[in-house]
């Protein structure tokens, strides 16, 4: 934690001489040995670590594939069947990041809902909560960038779709929206030179996150981390080093993980993906179903809740924007809930009501993934208007209010009494 | 006044069509259901399945001897037939039947600047016989035959279980790893010629299928029984042919399925091993630590 002073001493002449000169090691050794966790963090708390590993997964994945790829729009479908066919170990490379980006998304979003359950969001850790939302931009845009590289049909009309979102921008302002639709594409339509920006981009946005990443990690080790009482770290007696406690529960947790990824890898390197995009990009042929990957699906269902009506009010030619709209805030909402939420007690743990919010809000979002892949049409529309509905009211319903109305369950006065029983509260580990 | 009506109207007009672009293509797939194909089973499929080599080479057979007269193979050379994992045939045999295709290679500039028309080497793809996708839709009545190389992973078979059934039919899939649609849906449109009903009023020289997304086909059903002599014994039926030409194409598409499913049970089991061994590791440090 902040006020933590080093407990790093070199041993070797070699480790003095660095010391006096660039600490680096002191600042690791602060940072991820002796950094004090605590001692009732449960596997939840590992996915930080997973989502490392992603990252650097996908980093090097990539730069490999982008030794063999070419982003132009009459060679890019063809290197990608070169990498797979011809490449060494090409299929293997490309089934890693292709299958990697959607465990990337698994991990975040498991980590995400175990900082809404633990009340992660709340201070002091408002900041660390918010690089986090950013975090999440910056993965959804790299994501899609990278979809698009393939230059498949899905590729080809999924960017088709997204990014004439932004015409929806013409409601307020005439040729706004068209104009920032051509300037993205570098055109009157999605052409090869929109691929060729779209692979700069998602070469350089990693970069960025990493960034991003760095000050996600700082704010942590500057705030502590959360636990699953929500409670405040009290003594020394609570708190484990990091290593070697945390670091071998994040291994477990790390390597449980990878046996889902290798399932995928070698056994359904398609399963996550769309046939569709086996076929090359065709600007003449508008595919049956055009569907977003998976981890875009609820988002997704948002944007096409918004229809002609919504729920029996008419919406009228403002429906698109609406959408739009709507579909960035979902996100964006996730930024305010440290002030959305007034309740004192951070864990859902002790929060009765709050509870049920969590997991209607879980429900709800894995019921809009569903619909996201159904046809915006009849039933589903309406499905879809309801649970957007209820996606909202997690944050801007549930939060303010159950904190006012809820009487919380008696919270452990510490971490230890949680852990050891009333009993004990006062004995050291 | 009139400037802004006219403006606003053809912004109501751009978002209209801004939304119908959204909705259209899924209202299409709304009535248009593919009927539900069956799935077979095959040597291939699961966590465990491999090519059988017999049935590549009946596969590439059954392509040789009937599709090829239309359909190109472009991102498989002649060398891949002779490599582990496909059909594996003897590399003389490959070189001679390279030499032989029909469909030769463009080559050149020669030293007169001249292009020029080449056999085949190991080193070159199978080509169909038309040099380009105008030529093809000349010779085919304005329809194109499309190249196969990846038509078992471009193709898949639909599925609309209810919503209740769907989180278990998904887990089991994944599970099972169920990749197979697509040489379950060549089958079934190999197998799906059938006559129309009497409602349906074909368009002309359209065929009707069973399987094909619309029901009307431009490709005239291609096999029939004993058109192709197998010599391993196999019995000439449509249903094997079908078969083994959606095994063949499965590996076209697919071509180091083999090596990656063999690869696989190594890392998975590598894993298993070091993720217990990590437990009990984890374990033993946190012993004396409550928790």
């Amino acid at each position: 934690m902040s006020g933590h002073t080093s407990s790093y001493e070199p041993t070797s002449r070699w480790g003095k001489w660095w010391d006096e000169r660039l600490p680096i090691a002191r600042l690791m050794h602060s940072s991820f040995v002796a950094f004090p966790t605590p001692r009732n963090l449960n596997y939840l708390w590992t996915f930080g670590g997973i989502l490392m590993f992603c990252l650097v997964a996908q980093i090097i994945t990539g730069v490999m594939l982008a030794m063999h790829y070419q982003p132009s729009d009459t060679a890019a479908f063809n290197s990608i069947e070169h990498i797979r066919r011809d490449v060494n170990f090409g299929w293997l490379i490309r089934s890693m990041h292709a299958v990697g980006a959607s465990m990337f998304f698994i991990a975040v979003y498991i980590h995400i809902f175990r900082g809404l359950y633990y009340g992660s969001y709340k201070a002091p850790r408002e900041v660390l909560w918010i690089l986090g939302v950013i975090i999440l931009l910056v993965m959804m845009a790299t994501a899609f960038l990278g979809y698009t590289l393939p230059w498949g049909q899905m590729s080809f009309w999924g960017v088709t779709v997204i990014t004439n979102l932004f015409s929806a921008l013409d409601t307020l302002w005439a040729g706004l929206g068209t104009s920032i639709v051509e300037w993205l594409w570098g055109g009157y339509s999605v052409s090869g030179v929109t691929l060729n920006r779209f692979f700069s981009l998602h070469y350089l946005l990693p970069f960025v996150l990493t960034g991003v990443v760095i000050l996600h990690v700082w704010a942590l080790h500057v705030a502590g981390q959360n636990n699953p009482t929500g409670l405040d770290l009290k003594d020394e007696s609570e708190s484990v080093p990091m290593h070697p406690y945390a670091t071998s529960k994040d291994l477990v947790g790390m390597f449980a993980f990878l046996i889902l990824f290798a399932w995928f890898v070698f056994f359904l390197p398609d399963y996550l993906g769309h046939a569709d995009n086996y076929n090359e990009a065709n600007p003449l042929v508008t595919p049956p179903h055009i569907v977003p990957e998976w981890y875009f699906l609820p988002f997704y269902a948002i944007l096409r809740a918004f229809t002609g009506s919504f729920l029996g009010l008419p919406l009228g030619s403002y429906a698109k924007l609406l959408g739009v709209l709507a579909m960035f805030a979902s996100i964006a909402v996730l930024a305010f809930a440290p002030w959305l939420d007034t309740s004192r007690v951070r864990s859902a743990k002790y929060r009765p009501l709050f509870k049920w919010a969590f997991w209607t809000f879980a429900f709800t979002c894995v019921a809009l993934g569903y619909l996201g892949a159904k046809p915006a049409e009849g039933i589903y529309t309406t499905m879809s208007q309801i649970f957007t509905v209820l996606y909202f009211a997690y944050f801007l319903v549930a939060m303010p209010v159950l904190g006012l109305i809820e009487t919380p369950n008696k919270l452990p006065r510490s971490i230890n009494e949680a852990v050891l029983g009333p009993d004990a509260a006062t004995a050291t580990r | 006044m009139t400037i802004m009506k006219s403006r606003l109207a053809a912004l109501a007009l751009a978002a209209s069509i801004g939304g119908l672009s959204l909705s259209a293509p899924a209202i299409a797939a709304g009535d248009a259901h593919a009927p539900e194909l069956p799935r077979l089973s095959w040597v291939f499929g699961g966590f465990t399945g491999q090519f059988d080599k017999a049935q590549l080479q009946r596969g590439f057979q059954v392509y040789k001897e009937v599709c090829a007269a239309c359909h190109g193979l472009n991102r498989v050379n002649f060398r891949n037939l002779v490599q582990p994992g496909g059909p594996e045939f003897p590399e003389e045999a490959v070189k001679a039947l390279a030499a032989e295709w029909p469909n030769q290679i463009s080559d050149g500039p020669n030293d007169e600047g001249k292009m020029f028309d080449r056999p085949a080497r190991l080193s070159d793809p199978m080509r169909g016989p038309y040099k380009n996708d105008k030529e093809a839709r000349a010779a085919q009545n304005g329809a194109l035959p499309p190249d196969l190389s990846l038509m078992a992973k471009a193709r898949s078979v639909e599925r609309n279980p209810s919503w209740w059934t769907h989180p278990f039919l998904m887990l089991g899939d994944i599970f099972k790893s169920y990749q197979e649609g697509g040489p379950d849906y060549l089958t079934a449109l190999l197998t799906g010629y059938v006559d129309p009903p009497a409602t349906v009023k074909l368009n002309d020289g359209m065929y009707y299928n069973n399987a094909f997304p619309g029901h009307q086909l431009a490709m005239p059903p291609p096999l029939s029984e004993g058109n192709i002599a197998y010599a391993d014994g196999t019995k000439p039926t449509v249903e094997n042919y079908s078969k083994d030409v959606s095994a063949f194409l499965a590996w076209t598409a697919d071509p180091t399925l083999n090596q990656r499913k063999r690869i696989g049970w190594q890392v998975m089991l590598y894993l298993l091993v070091t993720t217990v061994l990590l437990y009990l590791g984890k374990r033993r440090i946190w012993a004396n630590v409550k928790h």
